[in-house]
């Protein structure tokens, strides 16, 4: 049973609540450092940030509904070379959480000293839908309108088919699912890890379980919702997009720009087979491929990157969307790649970032499996 | 004659060298006569070949793709054959996601010994290659 404990929100000031904890987490020493989203001082940008003086994170805003950089990038950049030597804190949502376990099965990413603080996650915006909503409204309004069940057609593609929207891997929660229908919090402990910062900071562990039962049930219940959500979106986009010539037609925009590549969290390669000497070819060469098939589209290989891209990380894809949002010709990536992604995860039964020990399915094998390929 | 009695099936074969490849040498000092429709490409092991590979020949003219290598167990890297039955499972799974046509990519495990299955196989892929027709990836400028 988790270790969970209720968080009171005063005056429904859940960002103030959460930044005064997190404040608290630098100034009791409990951590040394936050890697944290927080309000850039010159307007409504979100930034990830990594604090070590207390008083930046008054600006933070982890509810913010906007996901400018996947943090498991992040978390890989500084990691990657060495692991942290001190008590650093990362509060990240669900599927950043997820790809960050993905980086480290990969090797781009070392877990020591790292407290994970996975928030529930109600969503975000695409980058210009937030800009919009952080005219008028803050994070504050937008995490009481959701625990309101009020459907959000505008949250992003990816965040409305959501599978996991809670935390799997966290150290520690910050949950607002189950966290009864007032403004409070709740903080729950899901490892040994977590359960320390909760007693260094004087909070009483519940011992009945009532809050983590209470809790269980409801997001029970919202994974289930999710799924019905999917299942509908996949036969949709499955029609949409399925065949050569619905592919050919949305990948027709796609201009090779490679910024689906550069900012998956999870297509780690530090050099990329697309951006190899591979494709770079003398004249004569580009002269017969257009001779053997009357012309060639250039620049050349455009579903073959994205085709490739799918069969390196489709088993990976944690369903961030980031993809999508950083295409210029506005191809729905995520789509495809839900889509795909989904199918190739229940092939080998692997879900993405759900645990350490799950082997990564390019890389292992059984013995006794998948006998119909090769068969007679 | 119509175009499709005309067509002749390209297939390009990912071999590996200690199978099937040696099987295709045993199926020629054999002399056991087969089509000459699989362009063969030989590789130290199935388990070098990146998917990659497959969807560039289905893309650039191949009718068909095989991986060809040792049967499941008899792995000359220990498991590289199964890492390869794994890939080709997946990429098989993301064309069928996509309605695009999955049974087009073959794979085959063929001993050193089995020069007569080797001429068969050729014989079985290119009849059914014929069937299909063209690959509609093949002959497409504007992928």
């Amino acid at each position: 049973m988790a270790n969970s404990v209720l968080l009171p929100v005063e005056n429904g000031q859940i960002r103030k609540t959460i930044n005064e904890f997190l404040r608290d987490l630098l100034s009791k020493k409990i951590v040394e450092a936050v890697l944290a989203p927080i309000a850039h001082p010159a307007g409504n940008d979100i930034v990830q940030s990594l604090v070590s003086d207390a008083k930046y994170l008054e600006q933070a805003d982890v509810f913010a509904p906007v996901l400018p950089v996947v943090s498991a990038r992040i978390v890989s950049a500084i990691t990657r070379l060495a692991p942290a030597s001190k008590k650093t804190a990362v509060v990240m949502r669900p599927c950043e959480m997820r790809a960050v376990i993905e980086l480290v099965k990969l090797q781009q990413a070392q877990l020591d000293n790292l407290v994970l603080i996975g928030v529930d996650c109600p969503g975000a915006y695409s980058l210009d839908d937030y800009k919009q909503f952080a005219v008028e409204k803050s994070s504050d309004d937008f995490v009481k309108a959701w625990r309101q069940d009020k459907e959000d057609t505008k949250l992003r593609a990816g965040c409305q088919i959501c599978k996991y929207p809670v935390p799997l891997t966290a150290d520690l929660v910050i949950g607002i699912i189950g966290a009864d229908q007032k403004d409070d919090l709740l903080l729950q402990a899901d490892t040994e890890k977590g359960e320390q910062v909760l007693e260094g900071m004087g909070l009483t562990i519940e011992t009945d379980g009532e809050i983590a039962k209470q809790r269980e049930s409801a997001v029970e219940q919202m994974l289930s919702r999710m799924a019905g959500k999917r299942e509908k979106f996949f036969e949709q986009t499955g029609e949409e997009v399925g065949g050569l010539e619905n592919l050919s037609a949305i990948f027709a925009s796609c201009i090779k720009c490679h910024n689906c590549k550069t900012v998956c969290p999870v297509c780690y390669c530090r050099e990329c087979f697309f951006d190899s000497p591979t494709f770079d070819l003398e004249a004569d060469r580009y002269l017969g491929l257009a001779e053997k098939k009357g012309a060639i589209r250039m620049p050349t290989d455009t579903l073959l990157f994205h085709l490739t891209r799918m069969t390196h990380m489709g088993t990976s894809c944690v369903g961030c969307g980031a993809c999508e949002e950083a295409c210029p010709s506005n191809i729905p990536l995520l789509k495809i790649f839900q889509l795909v992604g989904d199918r190739v995860q229940e092939l080998f039964g692997y879900v993405p970032g759900r645990s350490l020990e799950d082997e990564l399915p390019p890389v292992a094998f059984k013995e006794d499996e998948l006998e119909w390929i090769g068969e007679k | 004659m119509t175009e499709k009695d005309n067509f002749e099936p390209k297939i390009i074969g990912f071999l590996c060298n200690w199978c099937t490849s040696a099987a295709a040498d045993l199926a020629g000092t054999s002399r056991i006569q087969y089509p000459a429709n699989l362009h063969p490409i030989r590789v130290m092991c199935s388990g070098t070949v990146d998917p990659v590979y497959l969807i560039k020949a289905l893309l650039s003219g191949a009718d068909a793709v095989l991986v060809g290598g040792c049967h499941p167990g008899d792995c000359h890297y220990v498991s590289g054959n199964y890492k390869a039955r794994r890939r080709i499972a997946m990429l098989k799974e993301i064309f069928k996601a996509l309605g695009l046509e999955e049974d087009r990519i073959w794979a085959r495990w063929i001993s050193a010994s089995e020069g007569q299955e080797f001429a068969r196989m050729v014989r079985e892929i290119t009849e059914e290659t014929r069937k299909q027709g063209p690959g509609p990836m093949a002959n497409n400028w504007a992928l």
